[in-house]
């Protein structure tokens, strides 16, 4: 998984500078104002194109991604290139209204075959999608192959359906992907219950008398026109991950199907955006595949830095409850050391420290830094020249008070398992080391509630009180 | 008497899945203010007897009434309880957002969602005591919270008649008591429900009448005239053998035909 996010990143970032390299020679900045500004006709015919498409794809991809349909999104758009090879063989141009009705052809026959096959044998629908998904592939690339090679397909630019291109976009494909957009916004409008119903639970849809089967219909219907609009932007090959990637990362972001559908429209017009972007910089880059990078690239960025579930913040988080562990893992061993004197003295020696600690003297000088700079505890030498073990050190009020909880938290779990869950006493310490510092307040009071406010643990040992805490460090003297 | 139509009336219903029949034949009538149980075991169309009622599953032949209606028009009044395995728990919806489901049926095409649809969902929430999960994605849920919000949103739909699917699988003993509390609730105040049950042990304290079901109807009555060891063995004693030959049979028959 790493490797191959390192992979696409680096891919990624050889093919922006790339693209840098080739713009130098047209200048950098006056590219980017020109695009941004959307003075230019072309670019503003384009950028209109990508914002509609991105948008279309990404609000029907939640649909996609939430009901499990990517395989399916995929085949539809490999099963569409025999239809568009016949609409131009039939058309003899690139005429999109023709392409279009053999596309629409193609992709019904694809999902009928499905069907099809479906119904007359055993074998499973991720086979079956792939059946038809390679075999309408092979037919679409044979005929694309022979239309090459006639007189008229050289200069067609009929390829550009394999990888998708931008420029030579026309005001009339701009239409058309509005009119999908629109089509798809319109659905969502009028059907968005009726459709969160269908896919959370089919079965109460159809018990409160919904036509299931025309909804997931007229969804497969918006599916495909929004692939087929989208297929000369993108290719048949990447249309599927405009549909699958953004409506993915939102899922990441957001647990709510509405603004699931917001979000993944956003990400589907940024990636867009981004992606038609550098393939301006550098002349000659297919605009699809940086369209999907741009989505990826996305995708591992809210993977890693998403606050909720990001990996980063995870690894931070973990990071934090580890150091955590061991600070109170440290204040309980000076408890620990202070108890083996019978709190005669109210301070200990760095040495016993890493005695109690199973330590080197250095590592548990450290910890004991760690205290310090929390304000648990003070450190000092009495003479400059005596050893880094024979430190002194003393626990200030609040970290007494945090030490006794800990030790409170652990001896109360080992007398709560003897006593309630009948564990018996050599068999608690181990688990009352871990759930000593995850036991919140509210749990305590319910232990001390069940035990009555116990004073000994299970192996004898005085258990804190809450009036030895808050008594403070000093008055320990007296016990 | 005859005014006033039964709840749920079952004529000659026979069902197959897969082309195997798995219900043959069922005559059934269940009055009003019930509390009714289907017990059988497994593979005995229990599921599929409530889903060919909804229209989920195609029925082969004979009818269903409710309320003396039948088609789609009549499914308004009837709330229903998928299995928990049917549902995807992992699809973006809230708790509120699935107890909403229970208003769409009153709501209808292109209409949004009102403020009374949203009182009254809160108010069914607040009933199964998950008001503080409200916001919470559904497949966060325990099996036995989960339980409770489907009966939450069964609650929203507001019917005269409820059919639930194992309501209480993967319930708790503390839930389960609640959840039967309920359905008592429901039942005291004129509904009519309809349960389906796995668990022998419970079954006779908990319902009013019993369904006993084995592809074929065994016996429906009220529980203690039909929760006798002679009808329990007859519906759990295996399969009624002919029957289910002739349905193995049928599938061998019919895949010839389409062959």
């Amino acid at each position: 998984m790493l490797i191959r996010i390192i992979i696409l990143s680096l891919g990624l970032l050889g093919t922006i500078a790339h693209a840098e390299q080739i713009s130098e020679n047209y200048n950098l900045y006056e590219k980017t104002t020109r695009f941004f500004s959307f003075s230019d006709y072309s670019v503003k015919l384009i950028l209109s194109g990508i914002i509609l498409m991105g948008s279309g794809c990404g609000l029907i991809g939640s649909f996609v991604v939430t009901r499990k349909l990517s395989l399916f999104g995929d085949t539809l758009s490999h099963a569409v290139l025999p239809g568009i090879a016949v609409g131009f063989i039939c058309t003899e141009s690139k005429n999109s209204f023709g392409i279009i009705l053999g596309a629409l052809i193609a992709g019904f026959l694809g999902v009928s075959l499905i069907s099809l096959i479906r119904r007359t044998t055993r074998i499973h629908l991720d086979s079956i999608l792939g059946l038809v998904l390679s075999g309408f592939y092979a037919i679409g690339i044979c005929l694309l192959t022979r239309i090459q090679k006639l007189e008229y397909g050289n200069q067609s630019g009929i390829d550009r359906y394999l990888f998708g291109q931008i420029t030579g976009l026309s005001l009339s494909d701009i239409l058309i992907i509005g009119i999908s957009t629109t089509l798809v916004c319109l659905f969502i409008f009028l059907f968005y219950k009726e459709m969160l119903v269908t896919g959370f639970d089919e079965g109460f849809a159809c018990s409160i008398g919904l036509p299931i089967h025309l909804l997931q219909y007229i969804l497969w219907v918006l599916l495909s026109f929004t692939v087929i609009t989208s297929l000369q932007l993108v290719g048949v090959i990447l249309v599927s991950a405009l549909l699958i990637i953004p409506a993915a990362t939102a899922l990441m972001i957001t647990q709510r199907m509405n603004s699931l559908l917001l979000c993944s429209a956003c990400l589907g017009i940024i990636a867009g955006v981004i992606g038609c972007y550098i393939s301006f910089l550098g002349n000659q880059l297919p605009t699809g595949p940086l369209i999907v990078l741009s989505s990826t690239v996305i995708f591992i960025i809210v993977h890693l830095f998403n606050p909720k579930k990001g990996v980063f913040f995870e690894k931070f988080r973990l990071r934090k409850y580890r150091d955590k562990i061991s600070l109170e893992n440290t204040l309980k061993a000076v408890y620990q050391v202070l108890e083996k004197n019978h709190f005669t003295q109210d301070q200990i020696n760095i040495s016993d420290l890493a005695k109690r600690r199973k330590v080197s003297i250095a590592e548990a000088q450290r910890e004991a830094k760690n205290l310090v700079k929390r304000e648990y505890a003070h450190v000092a030498k009495k003479e400059p020249s005596m050893l880094p073990g024979e430190s002194i050190l003393s626990l200030t009020s609040v970290g007494w008070s945090n030490a006794c909880r800990i030790i409170r938290n652990h001896r109360l779990w080992e007398l709560y398992l003897t006593n309630q869950a009948h564990y018996a006493p050599d068999h608690v310490h181990d688990d009352a080391e871990k759930i000593e510092h995850i036991l919140g307040d509210e749990i305590v009071r319910k232990i001390e509630r069940i035990l009555s406010n116990p004073r000994k643990d299970p192996h004898g040992k005085l258990i804190p009180s809450q009036q030895d805490i808050d008594r403070g460090f000093i008055n320990v003297h007296e016990k | 008497m005859n005014a006033i139509p039964a709840p749920l009336e079952i004529h000659d219903l026979t069902v197959s899945f897969n082309r195997k029949p798995v219900l043959y034949g069922i005559d059934l009538c269940i009055n009003e203010g019930k509390l009714v149980g289907i017990i059988g075991p497994n593979g005995a169309g229990k599921s599929t007897l409530i889903k060919s009622v909804m229209g989920i599953t195609k029925r082969n032949g004979g009818w269903v009434k409710i309320f003396g209606q039948s088609g789609k028009r009549s499914y308004k009044r009837v709330g229903y309880i998928p299995q928990r395995e049917s549902v995807d728990w992992d699809f973006p919806v809230s708790v509120l957002d699935v107890v909403l489901m229970g208003r769409y049926g009153h709501l209808g095409w292109f209409r949004r969602i009102q403020k009374k649809d949203r009182e009254i969902a809160n108010e069914c929430l607040e009933k199964v005591n998950m008001s503080s999960f409200a916001n919470r994605q559904i497949g966060k849920l325990s099996g036995g919270q989960q339980q409770r919000v489907f009966l939450a949103r069964a609650l929203a739909q507001e019917s005269d008649l409820y059919l639930m699917d194992e309501p209480f699988s993967g319930v708790d003993a503390v839930t389960e008591k609640s959840i039967i509390n309920l359905l008592r609730e429901l039942k005291s105040s004129g509904k009519t429900v309809v349960v389906v049950h796995h668990d022998l042990s419970n079954a006779k304290e908990y319902f009013d009448e019993l369904i006993l079901l084995n592809m074929r109807l065994v016996a429906h009555g009220k529980t203690k005239n039909v929760f006798t060891k002679d009808l329990l063995q007859k519906t759990y004693g295996g399969r009624l053998a002919i029957l289910s030959e002739i349905a193995d049979e049928s599938i061998k028959q019919n895949t010839k035909i389409t062959k």
